[in-house]
C-alpha cells in the first residue's frame, strides 16, 4: 500500500470507495505476534505466540478472559486489545447482574463490532488497531469469532491472524473439516502445531506460546506452562521416533570418538538462529 | 440570579414536584396468584377480580400474561403498575426477538431483570405495587420464581402472593410433590384458590388457570368454583354473640 492523498483522514473516501485508515488499521494487525482459533462442537482453543522483546523483559499478555465462558486473543497493538478485553468484561458482568445469566458470545462480539464500526465513522476517533479472535459459549454450543478494526465480525471454524499466520492458515485449512468432533486434547494438540507453523523452523517451547481452553463445562482458562510444555514434548518423541532411520543416536549427541565419523550433525535445535522480531 | 439555577424537567423524581408522582399507596388491586410446578412446566392460577379499595370494581381482569416463548407471568398489587411492567418487558423481549440469533431470554433471566426493576424503583421509593410469580420452563428445566415490591425475590417449587402465602402455601407445603400429573396439579390449585374464595374478601368466584409447557402456554376460560355453604357452622352465625344480630 502506498501513501495517497485519500488516507489521511478515516472519514475520507477514496475514490474506489475505500477508506485507507480503516485498511492501514488492519495492517497493524497482520504486523502484530500470530494468534489463533480453532473450534469443535463443544470447545475452543485459543494461542497465540509470546516473544518478549528482550530476554531481561516479560512477554506481553495477549489472550484475556473475559468471562467464565468467553475468552479473547489479540494481535496488533496490545493497548488498544487490553481496553477492548475491559470493555467486553464490562459487558459481561453486567449482563450477569441483570440476568443472571451469561452474555451470549454472539451478542457481545456483535457490541464489539458496534463499537469498532464508531471509530470508522468520527473524524476526531481513530479506529481500533487489534485483530480479535472471540472464543465463546452461548446457546447454541461453542463460537470462535473474528473481529476486525473495520467493525466486521466473522465465525470461524478456525482461523489465524498476526504475522506469519499464513503458515498456520494453510495447516489449518487442511485439517478444519475434523475439528467440528475432534476431542478437546487433539484441538489443543492441532492448536500447538497451528503456532508452531508460524514458527518458521524455530524451536517451539512453552515459554513462547500461550495457549487457552473453553469448552461445555469448562470455564475459559489459559493452560499452564508444564502442561503446554508436555503436550510439545509428545509431538518431538512422536517426531524422533519416525526420524531418519539413518542416525539411531543423533540425539545422545556429544562424543568423543570421533573415528564414528559419519555422524553427521542431524538439523537438531535452531535455538541460535533466532528468528527476526516482531513488534 | 436564576440562570445559574438548573431546571428539572417535569417528569424527574427530584426536587419538590417529585412528591405528588410517587406511588404511596395503590388503587385498583388484585389479589392472591398460586403457582407450583408438576411433571411437565408449570401452573398458575389467579381470579379475575380488580378491587377498587373494598369495592369489586373489575371483574374480568387477567393477571397472568405470557412473556415471550418461555415464561408466564402473574400479578397481585396494582393493576395499572402491572400494565406498566408488561410494557417493560415487552421492549425486552422485542429486543432480545430481533437479535435473531438463536438465544433467548428464559425465565430465569426474565425473573433476575424484574427483580433489577422492582429493587431499583424501591429505592427511589416509587415502587411498583406489585408481588409477581414468574414461571417458565426453557430445555426441560422448569423454573418459578417471585419478586415482591420491595425487590425480595426467591425460587421455590410452588409460590404465592398476598394471601396466598397464608392460606394456599401451607396446603402445598403438605401436598405437593415432585412430577405432579396435570389433573392432580389443577385439583391441588383448585383446592388453594377455594379456600381463599371463602377467606379472603376481596377473592371473587370467577378465575383462570395458566399453564406452560415446553409447547407454550394456554390460558384456561374463565370459570367458577363449587361452593358450599350449608356448613351447620354458618347457620345462625351470630347465635349466642351477645349485643350482635
Amino acid at each position: 500500500m502506498f501513501r495517497n492523498q485519500y488516507d489521511t483522514d478515516v472519514t475520507t473516501w477514496s475514490p474506489a470507495g475505500r477508506l485507507f485508515q480503516v485498511e492501514y488499521a488492519m495492517e497493524a494487525v497482520k504486523q502484530g505476534s500470530a494468534a489463533i482459533g480453532l473450534r469443535s462442537k463443544t470447545h475452543v482453543v485459543l494461542g497465540c505466540v509470546n516473544k518478549a522483546n528482550s530476554e531481561l523483559s516479560s512477554h506481553q499478555k495477549k489472550i484475556f478472559k473475559v468471562d467464565d465462558h468467553i475468552g479473547v486473543a489479540i494481535a496488533g497493538l496490545t493497548a488498544d486489545g487490553r481496553v477492548l478485553s475491559r470493555y467486553m468484561r464490562n459487558e459481561c458482568i453486567n449482563y450477569n447482574f441483570t440476568y443472571e445469566s451469561p452474555l451470549p458470545v454472539g451478542r457481545l462480539v456483535v457490541q464489539l463490532a458496534d463499537k469498532a464500526q464508531v471509530c470508522t465513522q468520527r473524524s476526531w476517533k481513530r479506529p481500533y488497531g487489534v485483530g480479535l479472535l472471540v472464543a465463546g459459549l452461548d446457546e447454541s454450543g461453542a463460537h470462535l469469532y473474528y473481529n476486525c478494526p473495520s467493525g466486521n465480525y466473522f465465525e470461524y471454524q478456525a482461523f489465524a491472524i498476526g504475522s506469519r499466520s499464513q503458515a498456520a492458515k494453510t495447516y489449518l485449512e487442511r485439517r478444519f473439516e475434523n475439528f467440528t468432533d475432534s476431542s478437546r486434547d487433539d484441538l489443543v494438540k492441532d492448536a500447538i502445531t497451528a503456532i508452531r507453523e508460524t514458527l518458521q523452523g524455530e524451536t517451539l517451547k512453552s515459554s513462547i506460546c500461550t495457549i487457552a481452553v473453553v469448552g461445555v463445562g469448562e470455564p475459559f482458562h489459559i493452560l499452564d506452562q508444564g502442561t503446554v510444555q508436555q503436550i510439545i514434548d509428545t509431538f518431538e518423541i512422536a517426531a524422533e521416533q519416525e526420524g531418519p532411520a539413518a542416525e539411531p543416536d543423533a540425539a545422545t549427541g556429544q562424543d568423543t570418538a570421533v573415528e564414528q565419523g559419519a555422524a553427521a550433525d542431524q538439523g537438531g535445535s535452531t535455538d541460535e538462529g533466532v528468528a527476526p522480531m516482531d513488534i | 440570579m436564576d440562570f445559574m439555577a438548573s431546571k428539572q424537567p417535569e417528569n424527574s423524581l427530584l426536587g419538590p414536584e417529585a412528591d405528588s408522582q410517587r406511588t404511596l399507596y395503590p388503587y385498583v388491586t388484585g389479589t392472591s396468584v398460586v403457582a407450583l410446578k408438576y411433571k411437565d412446566g408449570i401452573l398458575m392460577a389467579a381470579d379475575m377480580g380488580g378491587s377498587y379499595g373494598s369495592t369489586l370494581r373489575y371483574k374480568n381482569v387477567e393477571r397472568m400474561k405470557a412473556i415471550g416463548k418461555h415464561s408466564l407471568l402473574g400479578a397481585s398489587g396494582e393493576i395499572s403498575d402491572f400494565q406498566e411492567i408488561l410494557r417493560y418487558l415487552d421492549d425486552l423481549i422485542l429486543y432480545d426477538n430481533m437479535w435473531d440469533d438463536g438465544n433467548s431470554l428464559g425465565p430465569k433471566e426474565v425473573h433476575n431483570y424484574l427483580t433489577r426493576v422492582m429493587y431499583n424503583r424501591r429505592n427511589k421509593f416509587n415502587p411498583l405495587w406489585n408481588s409477581l410469580v414468574l414461571g417458565g420452563i426453557k430445555n426441560g428445566q422448569k423454573y418459578l420464581g417471585t419478586v415482591s415490591m420491595i425487590g425480595v425475590n426467591f425460587e421455590d417449587d410452588h409460590v404465592a402472593t398476598g394471601f396466598g402465602n397464608h392460606l394456599a402455601r401451607p396446603i402445598l407445603r403438605q401436598e405437593w410433590h415432585e412430577n405432579l400429573s396435570f389433573e392432580d396439579g389443577v385439583k391441588l390449585l383448585e383446592k388453594c384458590m377455594r379456600v381463599l374464595l371463602y377467606r379472603d374478601r376481596s377473592a371473587i368466584n370467577k378465575l383462570q388457570i395458566a399453564k406452560i409447557t415446553e409447547e407454550g402456554m394456554t390460558i384456561s376460560q374463565p370459570y367458577s368454583l363449587k361452593t358450599y355453604w350449608e356448613f351447620s357452622a354458618f347457620e345462625n352465625p351470630t347465635q349466642g354473640a351477645v349485643g350482635s344480630w
